[in-house]
């Protein structure tokens, strides 16, 4: 990466001590569901992600882990307790501030998630398009050179349809980190490939983020991968478990 | 400014989102494009009808005109008494007038033998009738008794006889039953009450038509000085002359026509009623084109919140598809409907022609239902949830 690019519109930090944080978590719960069937997915969790440091979360399916990641996605509205992100609080935060927010967090998910009307190299655009000053070409430079840092240099004009799953996985990757998040939240990103390409993405979304000195919070399934980790976060109906990093 | 346009570039999403789907494009214009079709067609009838409805109308050498108030249109006219013309040229402005008989009579196909109802106008061949360069050279063969000018514009079914009169044959047939003959070609245009037209002198009218009264007519035609004011003159004739006439300017004649085939015949509410279900039935497919665009792209827009892209960004792009699916169906509709326009002229005659009005009314017809189809697909795209995408 050449040049680093300042974020303009980043969120203003409230207090110094929560500026080591890219995340806080305090006492969240979150239920779903109305009357007779409202149930608690979420209960009383608390964490902290540092910048620049790479959290796994795991656990049992259904135990919370993709309600917790969309909550500090701000893609969710919270119910109780409350989420910094960079020190900016979305409890009653407006539209507006949590739009602002998701620009600096960049998402991958378990399903790719790519605009099928657009090449790889036009998809990781849309990712560097969010940045805000820079001309056309700039943002296009952007988007090719995330997609040399995925190894996908010879794929840049295909469609997603001609994708294998792991390139389509690498091109979402490249797309998330054009936006030049400091936060990464990645959903069980190689639940659909086998384990060595699987292993290859973790390895390189890690690679990345240690660059860009990008904090991530990956949730995963998959045993074989815990060891890239900085610290380890596991999940048990809708409660953190005591940690063991 | 230059730098400016580089920085707020964005990929065409709108285009990219409509033509990598080229079937779905192909039948969203095909739809579009048939609704602008049926708009141009319904219209162009309807002001063709209402334009041709007084083309004779237009060409009458007359400021003012007396017709007999229970007169309701070309196609039904009464008598009054010719002498109320008479009593019109009492007044000072007033320098010309010419009595004219009006009706329809059966004509033979000198061909074929088979039958049709023709206009025919009965004058005296001295009057001045039609604003016509060499009318008068044309008017004097009708001094002869049993002569007629046929106007070369009528639809074919009156026979062959603008290519037999040029071809220098004595052309000759049945009115009403009674023999006459073609003394010359006149120019004037068909419309839909009328097939064909025909002139002729007063003597031949009231032969073709014995039981006509001689003191009856019509129409009157009456000339002006021209100074003088037509809406002034009008009025103190109406105040002079008893209330079995009615007189108009030749203007308000026109409209007194064009009004008669609006709103007293179901005609153009038939033809705007057409157009308003080309509308309708464009405005369906395009909906439902544009909804199932954003439903199948459901997920892409939500990913695209996701990302921090702005919900007005997303509702830009539908926006966009809308605007661009207008202007992708509208150019060859326009194009259709000229074609269609110079096949109905040759066809049947009708003065049907692209006009400004017509061709902008139909484009913002057209983009109105393409925007409007957009923003109902909006909808579907604010209840996107970007949380159910994980
Ligand atoms: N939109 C929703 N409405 C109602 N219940 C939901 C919704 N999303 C998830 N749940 C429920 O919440 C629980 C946690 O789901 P989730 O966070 O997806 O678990 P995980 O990602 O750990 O598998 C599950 O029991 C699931 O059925
Ligand atoms: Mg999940």
């Amino acid at each position: 990466m050449t040049k680093y690019i300042s974020l303009t519109n980043q969120v203003q930090l409230s207090t110094p001590s929560v500026q080591d944080y890219a995340v806080k978590v305090n006492e969240l719960s979150h239920w779903f569901g109305e009357g007779l069937n409202r149930r608690k997915v979420l209960d009383r969790i608390s964490m902290e992600i540092s910048l620049g440091e790479f959290v796994l979360l795991a656990g049992p399916s259904g135990c919370g882990k993709t309600t917790l990641l969309t909550l500090i996605g701000a893609l969710r509205r919270i119910e109780k307790g409350d989420i910094s992100i960079f020190g900016s609080k979305l409890l009653h935060s407006s539209r507006h501030t949590r739009q602002r927010l998701r620009r600096q967090i960049g998402m991958i998910f378990q399903g790719h998630n790519l605009l099928r009307c657009l090449t790889a190299e036009q998809n990781v655009q849309m990712g560097s398009d969010l940045l805000e000053g820079l001309s056309y070409s700039a943002r296009r430079d952007q988007a090719r050179f995330w997609l040399r840092s995925v190894g996908l240099e010879d794929h840049m004009h295909k469609l997603p349809h001609d994708l294998s799953g792991g390139q389509k996985q690498r091109v979402a990757i490249a797309r998330a980190l054009a936006a030049r998040p400091k936060l990464l939240l990645a959903d069980e990103p190689t639940a659909a490939l086998d384990s060595v390409t699987g292993r290859e993405i973790v390895d390189l979304l890690k690679g990345l983020a240690n660059d860009q000195s990008c904090a991530v919070l990956m949730v995963t399934h998959d045993q074989r991968i815990l060891d890239v980790a900085d610290r380890l976060l596991s999940m048990e109906d809708g409660k953190l478990l005591p940690s063991i990093g | 400014m230059r730098s400016y346009f580089w920085q707020k570039r964005r990929i065409p999403l709108a285009w990219l989102l409509l033509s990598r789907q080229p079937l779905r494009l192909f039948v969203a214009l095909a739809g579009i494009c048939f609704a602008g079709i049926l708009m141009f067609m319904q219209l162009g009838f309807r002001d063709g009808l209402f334009d041709a409805s007084v083309t004779v109308h237009r060409k009458l050498d007359a400021d003012l005109v007396l017709i007999s108030p229970r007169s309701m249109s070309s196609i039904s006219m009464t008598g009054f008494p010719r002498r109320r013309l008479i009593q019109a040229m009492a007044h000072e402005d007033v320098v010309g007038i010419s009595p004219v008989n009006w009706n329809f009579l059966i004509w033979r196909n000198p061909e074929t033998l088979s039958t049709r109802a023709i206009l025919t106008l009965g004058f005296e061949p001295n009057d001045l009738l039609l604003k016509d360069p060499d009318f008068t050279s044309k008017s004097k063969t009708l001094t002869n008794f049993g002569r007629v000018l046929f106007d070369e514009l009528s639809r074919n079914e009156f026979g062959p006889i603008k290519e037999w009169f040029k071809e220098g044959k004595v052309v000759e047939t049945e009115l009403s039953g009674k023999r006459v003959r073609v003394s010359g070609l006149i120019s004037l245009g068909p419309n839909f009450g009328a097939d064909g037209n025909l002139l002729t002198s007063r003597e031949t009218y009231l032969d073709l038509i014995p039981n006509t009264s001689p003191g009856s007519i019509e129409l009157g035609l009456i000339r002006l000085r021209p100074d003088s004011n037509k809406g002034m003159v009008a009025k103190s004739l109406t105040a002079s002359l008893p209330l079995d006439v009615k007189v108009l300017t030749k203007e308000g004649f026109i409209e007194f026509e064009k009004n008669y085939w609006r709103s007293s015949t179901s005609i153009g509410f038939i033809f705007t009623l057409g157009a308003a279900l080309g509308f309708v039935v464009g405005s369906v497919i395009v909906y439902q084109i544009l909804y199932s665009d954003v439903s199948d792209h459901l997920p892409e827009y939500a990913t695209l919140m996701a990302m921090g892209y702005r919900l007005e960004t997303l509702l830009g792009v539908v926006c966009r598809e809308g605007f661009l699916l207008a202007i992708m169906g509208y150019l060859p509709a326009y194009i259709s409907g000229q074609l269609l326009y110079l096949l109905v002229r040759n066809s049947t005659k009708l003065p049907i022609y692209m006009d400004t009005q017509k061709s902008l009314l139909i484009f913002f017809l057209i983009l109105f239902m393409c925007m409007a189809s957009a923003l109902f697909a909006m909808r579907r795209l604010i209840d996107a949830d970007p949380a159910e995408i994980f």
